[in-house]
């Protein structure tokens, strides 16, 4: 490999009481890398890909973005917490999220919701913050709502605008959780175009996802998680044509 | 009915409504400002931030706005150290006295309002707020806040309507507000329909201020179209 990690994670664990949903998962992403995490609900994807940008904070384990290593402590209860709330601001900056439920803002136009992070967070002027904009609305194939809200838009057209809001953070890294998962079927495509045309774009992209189709043709490397485990790790040709694990076999044709 | 009347005392009718209005929207705008960050520390999981807030919250809302008033106006005045501080030009003027019990009063009620507002915040819409690097003081004032104040804004008009019609109780405290005068003239007169002018005034009073709050509710919350 000539690029270099964008994304690791080191034997990572979380706990939520009980119940152990990561039980020591790893990962290696290289820049413009698209990485798909497939798994049946209950498997830890979501929680593995939270866990990146510490919207889940992990029992324990290490993330490093771009060679940067998260700064963990414990806290008085034994438990992981970050210790510069700096640091995590700056590194979530970095790696857009993109939600199931697109989570756009809702009392914002769809522009304000675009501008909101640039504009606040990164400080970028706002007249600059707007043309950028703009210029991705039309990327994402809706120029015309920028002064429509959320509510107005259906939800193909919302997660086109949460996408245009990821970008507009130039982003490092995007993270996509189950994107096309709350949308209606015939709306999933025109999600799934975009997302392929980034993936062309030699995005670094790190996506859980039940697409299939999308997983074969436009990943780098595919994951396969198991209550809390990786069963099948590697390039899409080799994981779908050989796979080496039965869950996975079952996982492939139970059709999902 | 003596329409004599409303022509003899129009005058002290209309500067005490002068006096209601202003004490009502003074109060108001001063009481929204205090909730704003106590309805944040009542939302806080510390116990040095919602202990203090809800034992404020509690105290006013578990005390009669006559008393509250009472303890400011004539309570006050009994220690040597108010009655000798800077601030006894202020804490010895009745009106003075009226805004500030008012101002205290609404504040819990308006905290506790806003407190439903932010619990009503989507927590995905504040996810994506702290995925995108936002401090914790900007998601407030960004995200929380605003949605808070938009989902909590047609309850709060209904607190301020209340708080018009509390505020007839600062004549208890010689406040020549709006009820101040209507007992003045009454008291002179022993006239009953001063008591049904005075309630005509408060009717439209209240809604000139339904009128304001729908307004605004209708530019803020344009959000909502589709839902």
């Amino acid at each position: 490999m000539t690029s270099s990690a964008a994304i690791t994670i080191n034997d990572l664990h979380k706990t939520f009481g009980d119940n152990q949903v990561l039980k020591g998962v790893s990962l290696n992403a290289h820049e413009g890398d698209v990485v798909s995490i497939l798994g049946s609900s209950g498997s830890g994807k979501s929680t593995m890909l939270r866990c990146i940008n510490l919207l889940e904070i992990p029992t324990s384990g290490e993330i490093i973005i771009n060679g940067e290593l998260l700064d963990l402590k414990k806290n008085r209860h034994g438990e992981l917490e970050p210790a510069d709330h700096r640091q995590i601001a700056r590194i979530r900056s970095s790696l857009s999220m993109v939600f199931q439920s697109f989570n756009l803002w809702s009392h914002m136009t769809i522009l304000e919701n675009i501008i909101e992070a640039p504009v606040h967070v990164l400080k970028k002027s706002k007249a600059e913050a707007i043309e950028k904009g703009r210029e991705l609305l039309a990327k994402v194939g809706i120029p015309d709502k920028a002064d429509a809200y959320p509510g107005e838009l259906s939800g193909g057209q919302q997660q086109r605008v949460a996408i245009a809001r990821a970008l507009a953070m130039e982003p490092q890294a995007m993270l996509f959780d189950e994107p096309t998962s709350a949308l209606d079927p015939e709306l999933v495509n025109e999600v799934l175009q975009v997302m392929r045309q980034l993936a062309d774009e030699g995005r670094t992209m790190i996506v859980v996802t039940h697409e299939m189709g999308f997983a074969r043709e436009v990943s780098d490397q595919v994951i396969f998680l198991h209550e809390g485990l990786i069963e099948e790790q590697g390039p899409p040709d080799q994981v779908f044509d050989h796979p080496k694990s039965d869950r996975f076999k079952q996982f492939l044709s139970s059709g999902l | 009915m003596d329409f004599e009347l409303l022509t003899q005392y129009g005058d002290r009718f209309w500067d005490g409504t002068l006096i209601s209005l202003k004490l009502v929207l003074m109060s108001s705008i001063l009481g929204l400002l205090i909730a704003l960050p106590m309805a944040l520390a009542r939302s806080s999981h510390h116990r040095r931030y919602w202990i203090p807030a809800y034992s404020y919250i509690y105290f006013f809302r578990g005390t009669p706005l006559l008393i509250q008033l009472f303890i400011i106006y004539y309570g006050l005045g009994q220690f040597e150290a108010i009655t000798n501080s800077f601030l006894w030009p202020v804490l010895s003027d009745a009106e003075w006295c009226g805004l500030i019990g008012m101002t205290l009063n609404t504040a819990a009620y308006t905290a506790e309002i806003l407190r439903g507002g932010i619990r009503a915040v989507p927590r995905g819409e504040i996810e994506a707020a702290k995925a995108y690097g936002m401090s914790w003081w900007l998601l407030q004032r960004r995200i929380v806040l605003p949605r808070a104040l938009r989902i909590a804004w047609p309850a709060y008009g209904n607190e301020v309507i209340l708080l018009l019609k509390g505020s007839a109780l600062v004549s208890t405290i010689a406040v020549w507000d709006l009820m101040g005068e209507t007992r003045s003239i009454f008291s002179r007169t022993y006239a009953l329909e001063i008591f049904v002018y005075a309630a005509i005034i408060y009717f439209l009073l209240t809604f000139l201020l339904t009128r304001v709050f729908n307004q605004i509710e209708k530019r803020i919350n344009r959000y909502l179209v589709s839902y």
